[in-house]
């Protein structure tokens, strides 16, 4: 793994892989959201609202599982102190706190027509937001100290101690009595979905998180070339710095 | 189509945030690597297979 993690090896597979995964991504995207919103079925309850469900549910997907990467990193940095965990777990911060913020929001324009209401403090929707702003605390925390590896260091923490709220809005629906509808779709048992509105949902999904792959790929790509850079500047600076 | 500005108004998040995002993101990466080249004769685009390829190490 620390192989894979060397910066250049990293720039070389990442420059490799990133056109496939943002092609997969714009072609599943595109044909999923198409689907949804032209051919899939209404729903006989909330009729055409629930097309809003193709953007919602894979940016609470990708809230979670963008936090639980950020945490991954946070352990990496921590535990090994590589240099490009860190600065992936900075590049996947905005980028969660976006799809969170996305996920809040068409959360809020499915909640109108269907509850009548753009926001209640509902378990999971609180617990939402909280991920929202541990998202915000960590891009404000890794970016509040002069010294760069100190700001890596207390956002890892902030992102572990974080990792709590993952479980607390997985199970919201079950642990108390919320507005929003328990899990559709679980891992041991079978979706209680119409297989109509499944398979653009897996499309929109799975078009999505490589988008979110691409995006973070992306951006610690310029993160390493950036510090290159600065490393470069430094080094030049301090060749001409004449001798004491 | 029943409820359509809220249908509209989330595709039209689903499709701005993210673009958004990769936009910024490739113009970022477009940046750093002119900006490399021209501080780093190593990472040009005639510089060889290997750094060509690579970037940097």
């Amino acid at each position: 793994m620390h192989r894979f993690a060397n910066p250049g090896q990293f720039l070389r597979l990442s420059g490799a892989v990133l056109p496939w995964v943002s092609a997969g991504a714009l072609v599943l995207t595109a044909i999923g959201l198409v689907w949804g919103l032209f051919f899939a079925p209404a729903d006989w309850q909330q009729g055409d609202a629930v097309r809003i469900m193709y953007i919602h549910v894979p940016a609470a997907w990708l809230a979670s599982a963008g936090y639980m990467a950020l945490a991954v990193c946070s352990a990496l940095s921590l535990v090994w102190r590589h240099p490009l965990a860190d600065l992936a777990a900075v590049e996947i911060g905005p980028v969660g706190a976006g799809f969170t913020a996305m996920c809040l929001a068409t959360g809020s324009l499915w909640g109108k027509p269907t509850w009548g209401a753009w926001w209640v403090w509902d378990a999971r929707l609180t617990s939402v937001l909280v991920l929202f702003f541990l998202y915000l605390g960590h891009i404000a925390l890794v970016r509040a100290f002069d010294d760069p590896v100190r700001g890596y260091r207390a956002g890892a923490i902030l992102a572990l101690v974080g990792v709590v709220n993952l479980p607390i809005i997985k199970f919201s629906v079950d642990w108390w009595n919320t507005l929003h509808q328990p899990d559709t779709i679980t891992l041991t048992g079978a979706p209680s979905m119409y297989i109509a509105m499944l398979w653009p949902l897996a499309f929109s999904t799975l078009g999505y998180s490589l988008a979110f792959a691409a995006i973070v790929l992306a951006r610690t790509r310029a993160a390493v070339m950036e510090r290159r850079i600065r490393g470069l500047l430094m080094a030049r600076a301090a060749s001409q710095e004449p001798a004491p | 189509m029943t409820n359509l500005p809220y249908v509209a108004a989330s595709y039209a998040l689903g499709v701005l945030i993210p673009a958004g995002f990769a936009l910024a993101a490739f113009l970022r990466v477009g940046a750093a690597r002119r900006r490399l080249a021209a501080i780093d004769p190593r990472a040009r685009p005639g510089a060889g297979p290997r750094l060509r390829r690579g970037g940097v190490r």
